[in-house]
C-alpha cells in the first residue's frame, strides 16, 4: 500500500491522529488497522472520549517502541452517537470498506449489537467496559477486559453483598432498583440472584425510566418499604439523582450504594462531595490501590493534561487503566499469535497471561477474567465538594476483595456531613 | 393504608417537578404553540443554557438564577438569528413542515457536538447554597434543588404572560398565533413579531437551563431527554395557552412523582403520556387551548 493510500484513506475514514502518522516514512511495513466504533457525543461520550483518548496514547506508545510485529498501529474510528443502532453499519464498514485487521469495543450496550457482525466473519473481539455480554453470544473469541471475573450479572454485586453480610447484626431485607437499561438492568438482575442466595428478604424490587428527573419518589417509595441495605444499579445523571435524594430526604438505610456507574467519574463525585459519605460502590482502580499497580501512574500523567484541554474526566481512575490494557491484551496477542489470523489471536488470548498495567490478566473460557476483581469501596471523610479530595487514597477505603482492603465497613449510613 | 402525608409529599414533589418542567417547555410553548415552528432544537438550547450557567458559576461563582438571566439577552439575539434563517430556507417558500422539522434536527445535533467540542463531554454541575439543602415544613420536605426552579419557572412564565397581555408587542404576538393576515392588515409585519416572539422563546431556554442544571448534571445530550415531555405538555396544555401549558406540566409531574412513590417508577412516564390520548380525544384543542 502505498504511502498516499494510506492518507487517503485517513482522511475518508476519519482515522486518529496516532504516531504513525507523523514518522510513517520510517516504516517500512503496512500498519495494523485497528477498528472501533466510539461514543464520541450523546450520553456516552463523557466514557466514549476517555477511551479515545486512551487508544491514541497507547498507540503512540506502541509506535513509539516499533509497533506490532514491526508494523505500526493505525487507529480507525467512527462516532456511534452513543446509539446502539449505528453500531452494526460501523463494524461492517470498518471490516468491508477500510478494512481493519482488528476490531475493539467498548460498552455493554454497544458491544452488543456488534457481537452478530464480528462473529459472521470470526473477529476476534478485544472489549472493554461490558457486562455479561458473552453470556448470551457463548462466543469463544470474545475477551473482555473489566474485571468483572466469571460470574456474569452477579460479578456487579457479589462484592457489595460480601460486605454487607459482614455487618452485624447481619441485614435481614434489601431494596433494589435500578434504570430501565442494559447495564443497570443486569445489575439488578445479579443482585436479585446474590439477595437470595444469602436469605435477604426483598422488600422493594422496581426499575425506574433512565429520563428520570426527580428521584425524590423514588427514594420515598424505597425508604416506605424500610429495607437494611439498598442496592443501586445506575448511570451517572441518576446515581447523582440518588444520592442527592437520599441525602435531601434523610434516607439513611444500614447500607446504601450498589453498581452505580458515575462515582467513579471525577467530576460528578466532586459536585456530590460529601453527600457521598458511607455510600458503598464500585471501583475499578483508585488512590488507595495505587502501590500495587504502579504503572498506571505514568498513564495518568499523560493522560491527564490532555483530558483536561478536551474537556474529560481530569483524573481518569475508571476508563484510561482497563482500556490501556485491553490494548495491551490485544498486543501480547497478535505477537503470540505471530500474527493476525484470528484463529491463532483468539487461541492465544486463552492461552495467554497477559502482564498489564492493571495486573496480570487471565481469561476463562467465556471471555471474561478467570477470576473477578472489582474493588468496593466506601466514601469517607468527604468535605464540602471539589474533586481534589478524591485524590488522596483515604477517600475511599477499599472493603473488598480482601487482598486489597484498606479498611472496614462503617455503618450504619451517617449524615453527609461528618 | 395510604399514609396521607405520604401522598402528600408525592403531590408536592410533582408540583416542584410540574414546575421545573414548564420552564423547559415554554420556549416551546411559544414556538410551537404560538407560532407552528417545531423548534425541535429548543432542549439543546437548554443544555447550552446549563453550560453557560456552569461557565458562569464555576469560573466568577454567579448564582446560577442570575447567570440564566444575565445570558438572557444573548439567547434572545440567537433566536432572533435563527429565525431569520428559518424563515429565509424554509417558511418564505412554504416548506416550513417537514424541510423545517429536518432543520431544527440538524441544528440540534450541531449544538450538541458543538458543545462536545467546546466543552468537552464530561458531566457539569453547579453549586449554590440552596442546592443540597431541604425545607421541612408540617411534614412535608423540599429539596431546594427542585424548590428554586419551581419559584423561579412561576415567577417566568407569570412575567411572560403578563407582557404577552398587557404589552402592545406581547399582543402583536398573540395576534400572529391567531391570524397573520389580520395582523398585515393592521400595518404589523408578521415576520418581526415572529422573529422577536421566537427570540423571545429562545431567551426562556437560558434561564430554563440555569434551572436544569441546579436539578441535575447536564452533559451535551442531556436535552434529547426533554424533548418528548415537552411537546407533550405544550400539546396536551393547549396550543398557545401558558397556563394550559403549566397545568399539562403539573399533571405530568404529579402523576410521575404518585405513580414512582406509590406504585413502580418505570411505569410513571407511560401513565403520564397516557393523560395526552384521552384529552386529545375528547378536548383536541388541549386542557386550556382553542377548540380545533
Amino acid at each position: 500500500m502505498t504511502q498516499q493510500l494510506i492518507g487517503r484513506r485517513t482522511a475518508l475514514a476519519g482515522i486518529v491522529g496516532t504516531a504513525a502518522i507523523g514518522t510513517r516514512t520510517a516504516w517500512a511495513a503496512d500498519p495494523i488497522k485497528i477498528g472501533f466504533s466510539i461514543p464520541q457525543t450523546g450520553g456516552l461520550a463523557a466514557i466514549g472520549l476517555q477511551a479515545l483518548l486512551t487508544l491514541q496514547i497507547w498507540s503512540e506508545d506502541v509506535n513509539a517502541r516499533g509497533g506490532i510485529l514491526g508494523r505500526p498501529v493505525q487507529l480507525v474510528t467512527y462516532d456511534d452517537q452513543s446509539n446502539p443502532a449505528n453500531v452494526p453499519r460501523i463494524y461492517t464498514k470498518l471490516l468491508e470498506v477500510d478494512k481493519v485487521d482488528l476490531i475493539v469495543t467498548n460498552g455493554t450496550n454497544l458491544t452488543v449489537p456488534a457481537m452478530p457482525i464480528a462473529m459472521q466473519r470470526g473477529m476476534v473481539v478485544f472489549c472493554m467496559l461490558s457486562l455479561a455480554v458473552n453470556d448470551k453470544f457463548k462466543y469463544p473469541r470474545f475477551f473482555q477486559t473489566m474485571p468483572y471475573g466469571p460470574h456474569g450479572k452477579a460479578s456487579i454485586s457479589e462484592g457489595f453483598f460480601d460486605v454487607a453480610m459482614g455487618m452485624s447484626p447481619k441485614p435481614a431485607t434489601v431494596a433494589l432498583v435500578g434504570a430501565d437499561a442494559e447495564f443497570s438492568k443486569n445489575a439488578v438482575d445479579g443482585a436479585r440472584d446474590q439477595a437470595r442466595k444469602r436469605g435477604l428478604k426483598i422488600v422493594y424490587d422496581r426499575t425506574y425510566p433512565p429520563s428520570t428527573v426527580d428521584f425524590g419518589p423514588v427514594i420515598r417509595g424505597i425508604a416506605s418499604a424500610n429495607p437494611d441495605i439498598v442496592y443501586i444499579g445506575s448511570y451517572p445523571v441518576d446515581t447523582s439523582g440518588m444520592v442527592r435524594a437520599a441525602r435531601e430526604l434523610g434516607f439513611r438505610p444500614k447500607l446504601f450504594g450498589g453498581g452505580m456507574v458515575g462515582t467513579q467519574a471525577a467530576t460528578l463525585k466532586g459536585d456530590l462531595g460529601e453527600m457521598l459519605n458511607d455510600v458503598v460502590s464500585y471501583e475499578l482502580y483508585c488512590p488507595a490501590v495505587a502501590d500495587k499497580f504502579p504503572d498506571v501512574e505514568p498513564l495518568l500523567k499523560k493522560y491527564q493534561p490532555r483530558a483536561k484541554e478536551k474537556g474529560i474526566d481530569p483524573q481518569g481512575y475508571y476508563v484510561p487503566p482497563f482500556a490501556y490494557a485491553t490494548m495491551e491484551v490485544l498486543q501480547q496477542a497478535v505477537t503470540a499469535a505471530g500474527g493476525l489470523d484470528q484463529d491463532k489471536i483468539a487461541k492465544a488470548a486463552h492461552a495467554t497471561t497477559f502482564k498489564t498495567i492493571v495486573g496480570d490478566i487471565k481469561f476463562g473460557a467465556d471471555g471474561e477474567w478467570d477470576h473477578p476483581r472489582m474493588l468496593w469501596v466506601q466514601f469517607r471523610g468527604l468535605k464540602g465538594q471539589g474533586m481534589d479530595q478524591f485524590v488522596n487514597p483515604s477517600a475511599e477505603v477499599v472493603l473488598d476483595p480482601p487482598e486489597y482492603r484498606t479498611g472496614e465497613l462503617r455503618y450504619p449510613m451517617g449524615v453527609a456531613k461528618q | 393504608m395510604v399514609d396521607p402525608l405520604a401522598v402528600l409529599n408525592a403531590v408536592v414533589a410533582g408540583v416542584l417537578l410540574g414546575g421545573f418542567y414548564a420552564a423547559v417547555a415554554l420556549g416551546i410553548a411559544i414556538a410551537f404553540g404560538m407560532l407552528d415552528i417545531p423548534n425541535l432544537a429548543h432542549p439543546a438550547f437548554v443544555v447550552v443554557g446549563a453550560f453557560a450557567t456552569w461557565l458562569l458559576n464555576s469560573h466568577f461563582g454567579i448564582d446560577p438564577v442570575l447567570a440564566g438571566f444575565l445570558m438572557a439577552p444573548l439567547f434572545f439575539l440567537l433566536g432572533l438569528a435563527l429565525y431569520r434563517l428559518y424563515h429565509i430556507c424554509f417558511e418564505r417558500r412554504g416548506e416550513a413542515s417537514l424541510q423545517g422539522l429536518a432543520f431544527f434536527f440538524g441544528v440540534l445535533f450541531i449544538t450538541e457536538v458543538g458543545l462536545v467540542l467546546s466543552a468537552g463531554a464530561d458531566y457539569r454541575s453547579v453549586s449554590a447554597p440552596y442546592i443540597g439543602a431541604s425545607l421541612s415544613f408540617a411534614g412535608m420536605v423540599l429539596p431546594g434543588r427542585m424548590l428554586v426552579p419551581f419559584v423561579v419557572s412561576i415567577a417566568m412564565i407569570g412575567l411572560l404572560h403578563r407582557f404577552l397581555a398587557r404589552s402592545f408587542t406581547g399582543r402583536a404576538i398573540l395576534a400572529v398565533s391567531q391570524d397573520q393576515t389580520a395582523l398585515r392588515l393592521m400595518g404589523v409585519s408578521p415576520i418581526r413579531i415572529k422573529t422577536l416572539a421566537f427570540g423571545l422563546a429562545n431567551a426562556t431556554a437560558s434561564i430554563a437551563g440555569a434551572l436544569l442544571i441546579i436539578v441535575e448534571p447536564v452533559e451535551p445530550s442531556i436535552g434529547r431527554d426533554f424533548i418528548g415531555r415537552a411537546f407533550a405538555v405544550v400539546v396536551l396544555g393547549g396550543m398557545g395557552s401558558f397556563y394550559g401549558m403549566l397545568l399539562a406540566s403539573l399533571i405530568l409531574g404529579i402523576t410521575e412523582s404518585l405513580v414512582s412513590d406509590m406504585w413502580n417508577p418505570s411505569w410513571a412516564p407511560a401513565i403520564a403520556f397516557g393523560f395526552l390520548l384521552p384529552t386529545l380525544a375528547f378536548r383536541s384543542g388541549g386542557l386550556l387551548g382553542r377548540k380545533l
